[in-house]
């Protein structure tokens, strides 16, 4: 009889959630994407790569079949918009996790309670309050036109640049906590020592901040960047639906297209991205571990 | 020590991620009380009030915003929802993927006040799943002070004059911009053949770059607020938005409009289909049409409840197309269409 530790039962319950809400969906997801659709919304049999092979071969209106190049076009913006977003909530992120740091206790709490109180409300709700601020008789236009610096409204609203700032405004949270959490531990000896040893600012940034700080910083950019490439609402809302990303194509074919295969098959697509950047991330700090020893 | 640090500041942040409402909670069935589906900004809260008043039952309301939401969310599932509402179009679609409780509405006290030609309905003839809600016509909007030109065809919309570049507001959903373009160019609605859906597809390209935003919530807003002059827009959202603002004219053009009835049902599965009936047959009483229409300022299909309308309602343009009015209603989009629905959709968007 095999006598298991009373560590096992206390993971039990973590294995669980993990297993439950994180590895039955994505293997029902990837059944899905190697079975075909049925035209009313659904998944029918039989199994086929045909899922795969719509990413870049589609049928014609006259039913042959195509060269389509879009759903690369479309991945490789979401992709872009994702990184864009992540470098961004960083630069954003980072000094700011500093600045809390760098206060009283008390104040601290305050600020990180700041940090997170756009969580107490509704993401949608959120960004139609957005749109109530960028558009055409929106605040921003509304007040630049009354100090008389415009005549025509300024186009904020519906384009890239307006997703963008509904993506890093919506992940910022996530890049600041992780960076806060790594900083709040850091030896401020270290820092002294680094002066004492003739440091100049940007020294002790790059040499003895950055590295100690750097989990919480891979920790950030992978929680920006997950989201940010499937995100679908700021694309329809800010974005005014004209331009696809993989999210919104995504939901569009488990919507108006009903081909649950092909969003499924789309779906791993974003997966194995960010599969992909967990790995080079781990990678990476394993090789500067290395390098250190 | 450095994977721990990762693992802590994962933790700290994972609490936050939960809290981030990625998916919609289905709706929990609780007893007596009856939950509604229905389309966003279209079901009168005084009707709802009246109900609860006479019956004694509670009533939720939740909304989406395209029949494929509907179509999707109830094939994946039991949602608890008693009653849904279902476009004309899309009924044959849900009958015969067995989402709707047979109701036989014609044995009901009230159905003998539907109007006769609403009676028998080509996507439910004898009314064994349905009843009507409210119908209307699908055309556009323009604000008459941007361009006070004569407008009576939809080229207005598809091939805008110069003044409307950036303004134009389009619905959200394919089947509906698309079956406008092929009415336009006097195609057959849910249209297969591939000459002409790449005319289509040239069609919606061109009108790009005069689109602000192609989404079906928030029209009457947007066109008040001028935000768009010019929108895809069913008639009685055209009729509140022309009260708020009285430039703003609905067009009745010469190609005609495409018709639709969204209709009552209850999806199998309905935790409380016995009140859910009580409803239907409330729904066909001329006044609480009335109330419903005076809300959504859309036509109802029970004779009689014109007197209860508010008089700017019964009068209202929008309300009363002209007697030679060509109204096409979709017989329902197959597979094939709705394929290269999608491939228009998704290259227009590329």
């Amino acid at each position: 009889m095999i006598k298991l530790r009373p560590v096992f039962w206390l993971l039990l319950p973590a294995v669980g959630v993990i297993f439950v809400f994180g590895a039955i969906p994505l293997l029902i997801s990837l059944v899905y994407s190697f079975l075909t659709a049925n035209p009313y919304g659904g998944v029918a049999m039989p199994p086929t790569f045909s899922s795969y092979v719509q990413m870049l071969f589609d049928q014609d209106f006259d039913g042959s079949l195509v060269f389509m190049p879009d759903y690369i076009w479309i991945a490789v913006r979401s992709l872009y918009l994702a990184l864009l977003t992540t470098m961004l909530s960083l630069a954003v992120g980072f000094p700011v996790a500093w600045y809390i740091v760098c206060q009283s206790p008390n104040r601290r709490k305050v600020l990180l309670t700041l940090v997170s109180l756009p969580f107490w409300i509704n993401t949608l709700i959120r960004t139609y309050c957005w749109i109530l601020i960028l558009r055409d008789e929106g605040l921003i236009n509304g007040f630049l036109k009354w100090l008389g610096i415009i005549q025509h409204p300024l186009p904020l609203l519906y384009n890239q640049g307006a997703i963008l700032l509904g993506l890093v405004y919506t992940f910022l949270p996530f890049m600041v906590l992780p960076i806060y959490a790594t900083l709040e531990r850091l030896d401020p000896r270290l820092i002294e020592a680094a002066y004492d040893l003739y440091a100049n600012r940007w020294q002790l940034f790059r040499r003895v901040i950055w590295p100690l700080t750097k989990p919480g910083i891979a920790a950030g950019t992978v929680l920006v960047f997950a989201p940010a490439l499937g995100a679908f609402l700021q694309p329809d809302l800010l974005g005014g639906g004209k331009q696809l990303l993989i999210g919104s194509l995504i939901e569009m074919q488990f919507t108006s297209s009903r081909n649950w295969p092909f969003g499924a098959a789309l779906s791993m697509l974003v997966t194995f991205a960010v599969l992909v950047a967990l790995a080079w991330q781990s990678r990476r700090s394993k090789a500067g571990a290395e390098a250190r020893a | 020590m450095k994977a721990q640090n990762l693992l802590l500041a994962c933790g700290l942040t994972a609490g936050l991620l939960a809290a981030l409402p990625l998916a919609q909670p289905a709706q929990a069935a609780d007893a007596g009380v009856l939950h509604i589906f229905n389309w966003t900004d279209y079901t009168s809260p005084e009707l709802l009030k009246k109900f609860t008043k006479e019956t004694g039952i509670k009533v939720t309301l939740d909304t989406y915003d395209s029949n494929e939401t509907l179509l999707a969310k109830l094939k994946a599932g039991t949602t608890g929802y008693d009653l849904v509402v279902v476009s004309d179009d899309f009924v044959k679609i849900f009958v015969n993927q067995n989402l709707l409780e047979k109701v036989d509405a014609s044995q009901m006290p009230n159905f003998k006040n539907l109007e006769p030609r609403w009676q028998k309905r080509d996507w439910d003839p004898t009314a064994e799943y349905t009843v009507p809600w409210q119908w209307g016509t699908t055309s556009f909007t323009y604000d008459t002070k941007v361009y006070p030109q004569p407008v009576d065809s939809l080229g207005t919309l598809f091939k805008p004059p110069s003044v409307f570049k950036g303004q134009v507001g389009m619905f959200g959903s394919p089947s509906e911009v698309i079956n406008l373009a092929l009415l336009y160019q006097g195609y057959p609605l849910c249209d297969t053949d591939p000459d002409q859906l790449k005319a289509t597809l040239a069609l919606l390209e061109a009108q790009k770059p005069f689109v602000k935003l192609y989404n079906s919530d928030g029209i009457i807003d947007r066109l008040t607020s001028g935000e768009v002059t010019m929108s895809e827009q069913w008639s009685g959202d055209a009729e509140r938005a022309r009260m708020a603002k009285h430039s703003l004219r609905y067009v009745f053009a010469k190609e005609g409009g495409v018709g639709w009835m969204d209709n009552l049902a209850i999806p199998v599965g309905a935790p409380d289909v016995a009140n859910a009936k009580k409803f239907i047959n409330f729904m066909m009483d001329p006044e609480n049409a009335a109330i419903e229409s005076n809300f959504a300022g859309y036509q109802n299909a029970v004779a009689g409840s014109n007197k209860y309308l508010q008089p700017a309602l019964a009068s209202a343009p929008e309300f009363n197309p002209p007697a030679d009015y060509k109204i096409v209603f979709s017989p329902g989009c197959n597979a094939k269409a709705t394929k290269d629905f999608d491939r228009i959709w998704t290259l227009l968007r590329k």
